[in-house]
This record gives C-alpha cells, structure tokens and sequence, in this order.
C-alpha cells in the first residue's frame, strides 16, 4: 500500500500559565487509501491531529514535527501557496458541528459552489449543477431547496450532508473526518456512514475518521489509532479491538454496556499515570 | 427535519414578510414617537420658564397677560392640554421661536441642512476609514499595524474635538490655507446660490456653480474630517472586536478547509457576519453627529442644529429647545428603525423570526 500521507513524531502544544500543553506528543502513524479510525475521549488531541495535518492549528500554537508529508510534499514548510493548493481539491475535512462551521450568512448552495470553484474556473452554471448533484449524493431529497437555504434553515442531519457536500465536491485525495456522527441520531449516521464508505471505496480516498464511538470506528474502519492525553497508546487492526492489548483500549471497551452480558454497574476507568510516560 | 417551506429563498424573496414586519414597526414607531412627546411635552411644563412672558414680555399688563394665558391653553386641565399639544405638533406646529419670531419647523427646517450635511460627510470618512482600519487591526492583531491603529483611534477618541478643531484651523487654514476658514460658504458665494435642499454641495453642484462647489468643500473639510477621524476611532474600534469573534468561528476554519483565499475568508466570510452589528454601530454614530455637535459647530461657526439649540438653550427659547429635542428625537427613532430593517436584510436568521 503506497503511504499518502506520513506522520512521525507529531506534537502539538499550547502556551499556558503554567508553561506550555502538550495536547499531542509524539505521534507517528501512516495512511494509505484506506480508513484509519481515531479514536479517544475529549481532550486526548483527536482533533488538534487532524487540524495539524491540515495545517489550521490556532496561531498561539507550535507544531513540529519529525515528519509531516503528503503525496511527498513537506508540510512543514508548507507556504501558504502550498496550502491553498491542497486544501480543498486534495485534503479536507468535515467538521463536528453543521451549526457553527458553516457560515450563517450565506446559502448552503453559496458555499458548496465556493468549494467547487476552488478547483478551476468552473462556469456560474456548472459549479451550480454540480453542487445540486452533490447534495443528491449525499442523500438530500430536495437539493434545489437545500441548496437555496441558509445553514439555520436546515436539520442538523441535513447541515451535516450539506457539510459532506461542500468538502466532498473538490473529490479530495485525504478527508479526515472530526466526529462528523457524534451529533446526528443513530439513522442518520448510518446514512452518513454509507456515504463516506462508499466514497472511500469508489474515489480511492484516504479517511481519517475521527470519533470517540469505540464500536462505531472498529465496525467502520480498517485500522484502529487509540489515543489517551495526546498519545497514541495503541494501533490495532480493527477486527481485532476486542483483543487489544493496552488497558486502556481496555478500559474503554469495558465501560461499553452490552446487550447480552450481564446487568450488574458498568466499570469505570482507572486510569494509570504510567500511561503518559 | 428538512427545510422550512415559507422561506428558503434569497436575500430580496423573503420580501413579502416584510409586509408584517413593517406594520409591526410602524407601530412601535408610534409608541415610541408618543412617549418622546409625552416626554417633550412634560419638560415644557416642569422648566421654570414661564411660557406666558415669553410671548407678552415682561412689561404686559395683567389683562394681556391672562388673555395670553388662555390662548395658550395653560387654564385647561394637564391632559388636554397634551391633547392640544399632540394635535399641533402632529401638523408640524411647534410653536414660535421666542429669539427669531418664526414658527420652530421654519427653523429647523433652515438649520438642519447644514447639520446634515456635515455629519453625512463625516459618518462617510469615518466609515470608509474606520471599517477597514478596524479589519486590518483585527487580522493584525496585537502586530504593529494593531497598536497604531489603536493609539490613533485612542487619540481621536480622547482628544476634545474642539481642541483638534481650533488646532486645525490653526495649521490648515491659517497657516497652510489648505481649507477654507469658518463657516459653510465665503459669504461672496452666500447670495448667488439658491438653497432647494439646503444641503450646499448639492445645491452648487445642480446650478453648475462649480466655484462655489469647490468653496463649500473647502469649508466643510476640516469640521467633516474631524468628525470623521471622531467616528473613525470608534467604528474601527467596533469593527476590530467584532471581527475578532468572527475569526475565531469554526466556518472560518472550514472556509480554510476548501481553500478559500485569506482576503476572501476576511472580508467575505468573516465581515459579511461582522456587518450585521456593525450596521447599528454606524447608524448610531450618525445619529450621534446629527444630533448637531456643538462643540464643533461652534469652533466651525457652522451654523446648524447643534447652535441652534444651544443659542436657544441660553436664551431660554423653549419651545426652540423641545422642538429641536423632538426632531433629534426622531431621528434617532428613524436611524434605529432603518438599522433594524438593515439587519434582517443583512442577517437570515433574523428574518425568519418575524
């Protein structure tokens, strides 16, 4: 499997008081065209991750890193030409929540066709067609009426889709994907899931699946990156979570109720400083 | 889930809500306007200025006085006299100026002009600079374009206008002879212009008299850069902390995601949500200098609203004084009106809630 994007030695800190947090240390991993779940509770730097890679960490922070490559481009260094030049058309990412990532004051429709544009000078008409069939694409019903709607007008099942949508239309190489079921009900994901399966499948993409839903990432995903205060304690083909070694992998699986197990209290974690070192 | 039938359009199809909308603001409008009279009308009868000697003088005989007192209607009961007072004032009459002996709406109609078109110019230059000034400190932040941009809005916002005022003619006017001295035009221009609107650079500008054109703008740069360089300072001020919040929005982030050029991510994305407060911001600051700064018209010997009141203040010419009061009262209810029709065309969320 060639390796799109690598990963070696990441870390992410923030400046503090009471001097600087780490929020991700030394993570090393390596994605290919397939799905690679990540998976930890808040806090444990999932998404500061994802938003490295990216290159949107916030200003205040520092990011360095060993290695930091995509399609052999050096991210590091990356100018923000460079930038501009992936994002979009070959790395994206679909956010957590449709109600503050896309912007209140322009139509669903507006910013889809933006996104689209982003790729060459695509006519008013076109972009616009296009958008509608990538609304369709996601499973919107009306895609005219989305389309001419403001993000405040829409569901949050429909503003995710119409998010999918909008960061989907560039057809990106990478997409990591930031808890993008967390907020929908259960129908819904499976909807949204589908969706992202068959992208991954019929494009070749890469995805990084963000979630702190343990089941969910080892039913969807091919490999398994466990985090815990910003480390990645465990990589774990998915298949085989239920073995997984470290005990917090452990621990979370275990706080897990189960249908047919037994109906005594669920455990807590306990957790083990040990971990961080 | 799904969209909401009534109103998935753009901008300019929600139109018809407006209807409502519209009927509701008037009504509000009229609450408002009732109470300002109310408001107007009590001050006339609890200031110890006796509306009676102002109209007879002092040396009238008794007889006069009474038969004065009764024209006024001051021998009804308090609410009917309100009653008179609704009426007249709901057909323009506000009563006669004491000082010029000429019905208040005469006046005012005469002074404001020149109030209005200097605050215009003003609430323009402090728009036009303050906005992007305040952006650019926003993207800046805490760079060096930040600090200056603060301490010269600080320094515009500090310094007593009059000061600047009196500075300015002093530099510009004596001894660079950049602008034209005080007042709205060189009085060899006075009589050949013919006032329609009032408004100078209007009223020269359709009669062709390009010479007078160029003099009233000499005269009205300095006192409209001052205000300007006032309302500058606060609007970039405004503008920078509500441009802040937008940029630390997640949508800002997934703009970046697709790619969006910076410029466009601030002054599209981010500034199209800032405006929705920054429209009342401005719009009270207009109405702020229409009010008619005095400080400033009377370093300018500007002969607008804002002398006018205090000429009449001093002169205890109250009915002046509540005439003009009502007027700044209605601009203020006008400017508020036209800002909240402002955000709901500015901001979607806010037109469905009508």
């Amino acid at each position: 499997m060639t390796n799109m994007l690598q990963v070696e030695g990441l870390n992410v800190s923030f400046p503090s008081r009471d001097g600087p947090v780490r929020v991700v240390r030394d993570v090393t991993f390596t994605l290919g065209r397939e799905r690679l779940g990540i998976v930890g509770e808040s806090g444990s730097g999932k998404s500061q991750t994802g938003r490295a890679i990216l290159g949107l960490t916030p200003a205040s922070a520092t990011v360095t890193a060993d290695k930091l490559s995509f399609d052999g481009i050096d991210l590091r260094h990356a100018s923000a030409k460079t930038w501009r030049s992936l994002r979009g058309p070959r790395m994206s990412m679909i956010m957590q929540d449709p109600k503050y990532s896309l912007n209140p004051v322009m139509t669903v429709g507006r910013q889809i066709v933006e996104a689209y544009r982003r790729r060459g000078d695509a006519t008013r008409t076109d972009a616009r067609n296009r958008a509608v069939a990538m609304l369709e694409a996601v499973q919107i019903r009306d895609p005219e009426r989305v389309f001419e709607a403001y993000p405040h007008e829409l569901s949050g099942g429909m503003g995710q889709r119409a998010m999918i949508a909008m960061m989907l239309i560039a057809e990106p190489d990478l997409l990591i994907a930031d808890e993008v079921t967390s907020a929908l009900d259960v129908t819904v994901q499976l909807d949204v899931l589908r969706i992202l399966d068959g992208l991954v499948r019929d494009r070749g993409m890469g995805l990084i699946f963000i979630s702190h839903d343990l089941r969910l990432v080892s039913s969807f995903c091919d490999r398994v990156l466990v985090m815990y205060a910003g480390r990645v304690v465990e990589e774990i083909a998915a298949r085989d979570l239920h073995s997984a070694q470290h005990p917090y992998t452990q621990g979370l699986l275990n706080c897990l109720p189960q249908i047919d197990g037994d109906s005594g209290p669920l455990q807590t974690l306990t957790r083990d400083p040990a971990w961080l070192a | 889930m799904s969209v909401s039938p009534a109103n998935t359009g753009g901008r300019w199809r929600a139109l018809p809500t407006y209807g409502l909308k519209a009927g509701k603001l008037i009504a509000t409008v009229a609450v408002t306007f009732l109470g300002l009279l109310v408001v107007t009308f009590l001050i006339g009868r609890v200031v110890p200025v006796d509306p009676v000697l102002a109209v007879v003088g002092d040396r009238a005989s008794k007889s006069t006085y009474d038969a004065a007192y009764i024209a006024l209607g001051l021998d009804k009961p308090l609410y009917h006299q309100f009653f008179i007072y609704l009426k007249q004032a709901l057909s323009g009459d506000l009563g006669t100026s004491v000082l010029t002996k000429k019905p208040i709406i005469e006046d005012i109609a005469r002074v404001f002009p020149a109030t209005l078109e200097l605050a215009t110019a003003g609430i323009i230059l402090g728009t036009l600079f303050g906005v992007p000034l305040g952006v650019w400190g926003a993207v800046r932040q805490g760079k060096l374009p930040d600090q200056v941009i603060r301490v010269v809005g600080l320094v515009g916002y500090s310094a007593p206008i009059f000061w600047l005022g009196l500075l300015g003619l002093l530099v510009f006017y004596a001894k660079l002879q950049w602008v034209a001295g005080p007042g709205r035009i060189d009085i060899s221009y006075e009589y050949t212009v013919t006032q329609t609107t009032g408004l100078l650079l209007i009223d020269t500008a359709m009669q062709g008299q390009w010479d007078a054109f160029r003099n009233v703008l000499a005269h009205l740069a300095l006192p409209a850069v001052l205000l300007g360089y006032f309302s500058m300072a606060y609007i970039s001020r405004m503008t920078r902390s509500f441009m802040l919040a937008e940029l630390g929005q997640e949508y800002i982030i997934a703009a970046r995601v697709k790619g969006v050029p910076e410029w466009r991510i601030i002054w599209v994305h981010a500034l199209r949500n800032a405006a929705v407060p920054l429209v009342t911001v401005i719009a009270l600051s207009y109405a702020g200098l229409l009010e008619g700064s005095v400080l400033t018209e009377t370093v300018f010997a500007w002969p607008g609203l804002g002398q006018y009141l205090t000429n009449s203040l001093q002169n205890a010419d109250m009915n002046a004084v509540l005439g003009g009061t009502l007027v700044i009262g209605i601009i203020f209810v006008g400017l508020n009106l036209l800002s909240d029709l402002l955000y709901t065309v500015l901001d979607p969320r806010v037109r469905r809630r009508t």
